[in-house]
């Protein structure tokens, strides 16, 4: 990507930015002397882990902060030569959409689920212009267009949950740019989406910029993300600056401690070395797996909704086994059927040698043991009232085990996972994300299974603590010689941990086989599509230079 | 959307029918012969098989029910064993005063609960907050007939602003009727405007914490547009939901703003029935609440699918 001149002028421009964790001198400071500057047609992305600051900066310069609660106290903020700390509401309103607009994370719940989008994005314009009913939607068709939304006319008319993700996004971005603001800021505005809308909508907001000469400050986690889309660079850590440069001196040669290990725990897309195949017995298999949800209604007639259709997969002790595919492929459901949290309605499910999909409740009992499962959102999985010891204990002694010797080993789990041994007796809301991800993770193990199953379970974690989590679950997999069944969307997890990969798309399995097969001579188009749209699949982020052309993923070579 | 409403009305018709049955059971049920229990201790032989053959208790249980049910839908709900005049004809004689206290209520209990609930809820945490939680926490604690002869005192004893009680209706002209409700509504309301504000208030502060009202911020709206298009609109399904439900709150505080303000509304009726036993007026009152029910919860849900476009119907 080529640097804009700096003869550009300034569209934004923070110095010495301080913000406190409430009024008074002495508050916590939660951003901590940043500065930044970005031009008119520049892309700067700003990276950091959560608690970094990158998103208080942003809602900074909108004016967004919940008042009273973190408050700027130095430094200043100019928007095209104006100052925004001392601005008046007033004047703050009028900027905003106009000069400075700003795209969220997550398009579902940024837009208004009871107003047409039409109307979300006609609001903009009757507030800030005084174009009549007639061009406003004129103007509003023309944007939709060039977003390039399908068959304006309807979705000028549709509710936020009639659209697709993309669509919504699409919708945020319209609303954004409709005014022709000098300033865009785009808050993680693709981590909610499948990479192959992510693309879309990167290269979307490249275009635009393109077109209308915006500023972007582009707030990210991702590196794939920055490598596609940023012309500079700012590491931030904990409220500072860790450092700023452009994006390939950025990538290549990083001059601080934290943005190496920062670029080092980015997964790469070149699968790991694999490793020899393995005569080790079969654990789990399926054969025809499936889920069909039926509708009922009142009149009319049942819908049926295949949400997984004949998979088939075979998993053998101490192997891993990924199944990959984006948003409604149907992956997490072939998880959820192979542990019986829902009923498959056709197809076997066989663990250690015994068919378990029919199996009463009852009967499931003394299996349900030999599989355990790790879920995505460890905020959410771990009951907030019980201790950690009580959660990883309860398992055992649902099976009779002796409550003193079940806690007695819930204790030698977190010595497994790398927690303290004190975290026994303490509450999930005291640990971190990672944390509490290796809790989940000991209670899972506390039943010693022959399976687990990680459904997402480093998807919502940071880079560096998801590496970390990675780590310890290949470590535990070589000491207790367990299988693992991992769910993923990120081909970069799925390349670095797993030995066989399934890939899935509408319920339906696509391609599967080895992983470092799949992953670098895919035979199928949707697979392809997939490595493709894999942000900064050209750089290898771990060792500081772009992928070795032979070792990435040939689009070329389609099956015979 | 006409087939959803369709499809509603057709499911209120088993509800009502098994309300229909059970308030026929009701009477055939009670230990005893009904005959007696309508005659009461000093019957004669004579009245108790006049009583019979009246009320067709010598015919089998489900040819009485149908009778009854036939008659019931020709409007015809027997009649007062105290008084022998037609239920029908005493219910439609003292209906005005209590729909027209309970309409009142609730229009009035919205206009100040709404914006009360809405206000506290965008200055939370400041002392405009924790002041309509206090009147709304003194709204719940304080019961209906306190409030109401509070009211009195003040307004209508030292101060003479308004009459002392009674009712007058409204095709008498609109001065007297208005003058002789503003009492009996506002003490009534206090409860109702305590409940809505406090629910007004949670559903806000609920959604004012949403990413579409930091969109709404974003693209520069002013904080009234924010909070009454963006932020309200979304917070109405759980406010209706307590409107609507404190409908029972209403009608039993009918009865006692009736007795309180000497209405002759059929709160009045519905207890004197109960003390008398006078069976049909109970049976009729039974009758005509769980339609108010079932009606109100049918308005409730078509609320809902204007108000949220993704509830599907």
């Amino acid at each position: 990507m080529s640097t804009v001149p700096s003869s550009r002028p300034v569209a934004l421009d923070i110095r010495d930015l301080v913000v406190r964790l409430g009024k008074g001198p002495t508050a916590d400071k939660i951003i901590d002397g940043v500065s930044l500057q970005v031009r008119e047609g520049e892309t700067l992305c700003v990276v950091g882990e959560s608690g970094s600051g990158k998103s208080v900066t942003s809602l900074t310069v909108m004016g967004l902060l919940q008042k009273g609660a973190l408050v700027p106290s130095a430094g200043s903020v100019r928007l095209v030569g104006e100052e925004l700390l001392i601005a008046s509401d007033k004047r703050l309103r009028q900027l905003r959409a106009t000069t400075m607009a700003m795209i969220f994370q997550e398009p579902m719940t940024a837009l208004n689920p009871v107003v047409p989008v039409g109307r979300q994005i006609d609001e903009v314009l009757r507030v800030h212009t005084g174009l009549d009913a007639k061009a406003r939607q004129q103007r509003i068709l023309a944007m939709m267009e060039q977003v390039r939304l399908p068959d304006v006319k309807r979705i000028f008319k549709s509710y936020p949950h009639q659209l697709s993700g993309g669509q919504r996004q699409r919708i945020m971005i319209a609303m954004a740019l409709v005014l022709e603001p000098k300033l865009l800021i785009a808050d993680e505005p693709t981590t909610a989406l499948d990479v192959t809308t992510q693309k879309q909508i990167l290269s979307l907001i490249r275009e635009l910029q393109k077109d209308h000469g915006t500023a972007v400050l582009f707030i990210t986690h991702d590196m794939g993300v920055v490598a596609e889309i940023a012309d500079r660079v700012m590491v931030m850590r904990q409220g500072r600056i860790v450092e700023t440069g452009a994006l390939d001196d950025i990538l290549r040669a990083p001059k601080m401690e934290y943005t190496r290990n920062l670029l080092a725990s980015v997964p790469s897309l070149v699968p790991r070395t694999p490793r020899p195949a393995s005569s080790e017995p079969v654990v789990l298999e399926t054969s025809g797996l499936g889920k069909i949800y039926r509708e009922r209604s009142f009149f009319g007639t049942a819908r049926e909704v295949a949400a997984a259709q004949d998979v088939t997969l075979t998993l053998r002790k101490g192997r891993t086994l990924g199944i990959v595919g984006e948003s409604g492929s149907g992956k997490s459901t072939v998880a959820r059927c192979i542990v019986r949290l829902i009923d498959p309605t056709s197809g076997e499910v066989r663990l250690r040698g015994s068919e378990i999909s029919t199996l009463s409740r009852q009967l499931l009992r003394p299996h349900r043991k030999h599989i355990q499962i790790v879920f995505q959102d460890p905020y959410r999985s771990l009951n907030p009232r019980v201790t950690v010891g009580e959660t990883i204990a309860e398992g055992p002694i649902n099976y009779g085990v002796p409550r003193a010797e079940a806690l007695k080993r819930a204790g030698e789990l977190l010595e497994l996972v790398d927690l303290p041994a004190d975290a026994i007796s303490r509450y999930p809301h005291q640990f971190s994300g990672g944390q509490r991800q290796r809790i989940a993770i000991a209670r899972a193990l506390a039943l010693d299974p022959d399976v687990l199953v990680a459904d997402e379970a480093v998807s919502a974690l940071d880079v560096s603590v998801q590496a970390q989590v990675l780590e310890l679950l290949d470590e535990i997999q070589t000491r207790l010689g367990i299988a693992l069944l991992f769910i993923t969307h990120d081909l970069r997890v799925a390349a670095q941990i797993c030995d066989e990969v399934v890939v899935m798309q509408h319920g339906r399995v696509v391609e599967q086989g080895p992983a470092g097969e799949i992953l670098t001579h895919p035979q199928q188009a949707y697979t392809r599509q997939l490595l493709e749209a894999a942000p900064g699949r050209g750089w290898d982020f771990a060792n500081f230079q772009p992928v070795a052309p032979e070792l990435q993923a040939s689009a070329a070579s389609p099956a015979e | 959307m006409f087939g959803y409403l369709v499809r509603r009305v057709l499911a209120a018709v088993p509800v009502m029918g098994v309300v229909a049955l059970f308030v026929f059971l009701l009477l055939r049920l009670t230990p005893g012969d009904p005959a007696a229990i309508l005659a009461g201790d000093n019957a004669t032989p004579e009245r108790l098989e006049r009583i019979r053959t009246s009320l067709g208790l010598n015919e089998p249980l489900y040819v009485q029910f149908f009778t009854w049910i036939d008659r019931l839908l020709h409007g015809d709900l027997g009649v007062s064993l105290i008084s022998n005049v037609p239920v029908m004809k005493m219910i439609s004689s003292r209906i005005e005063p209590t729909i027209s206290i309970a309409l009142s209520t609730i229009v009035l209990s919205i206009l100040i609960a709404v914006p009360l609930g809405v206000i506290a809820a965008w200055k939370r945490g400041t002392w405009i907050d924790r002041f309509v939680m206090g009147l709304s926490v003194i709204g719940f604690s304080v019961p209906v007939f306190v409030i109401g002869y509070v009211l009195i005192q003040v307004f209508a004893i030292d101060l003479h602003w308004l009459p002392v009680q009674g009712f007058r209706s409204l095709s008498k002209g609109f001065g007297p009727f208005l003058e002789r409700l503003v009492l009996p509504t506002l003490a009534l309301s206090f409860i109702y405007v305590a409940l809505i504000a406090r629910m007004t208030r949670a559903a806000m502060l609920d959604v004012l914490d949403e990413d579409y009202v930091r969109t709404a911020r974003a693209k520069g709206i002013t904080e009234s547009g924010v909070l009454l298009r963006h932020a309200l609109r979304n917070a109405a399904v759980p406010v209706i939901t307590v409107i609507g439900t404190g409908f029972a709150l209403l009608i039993s505080g009918v009865v006692v703003t009736e007795s309180v303000f000497n209405l002759p509304g059929i709160g009045r009726l519905t207890v004197d029935a109960v003390l008398a036993r006078d069976y049909p007026v109970i049976q009729a009152m039974i009758l005509l609440t769980s339609g108010i029910y079932v009606a109100i919860n049918l308005l409730i849900d078509l609320a809902y699918t204007l108000l949220d476009p993704r509830i599907r119907y």
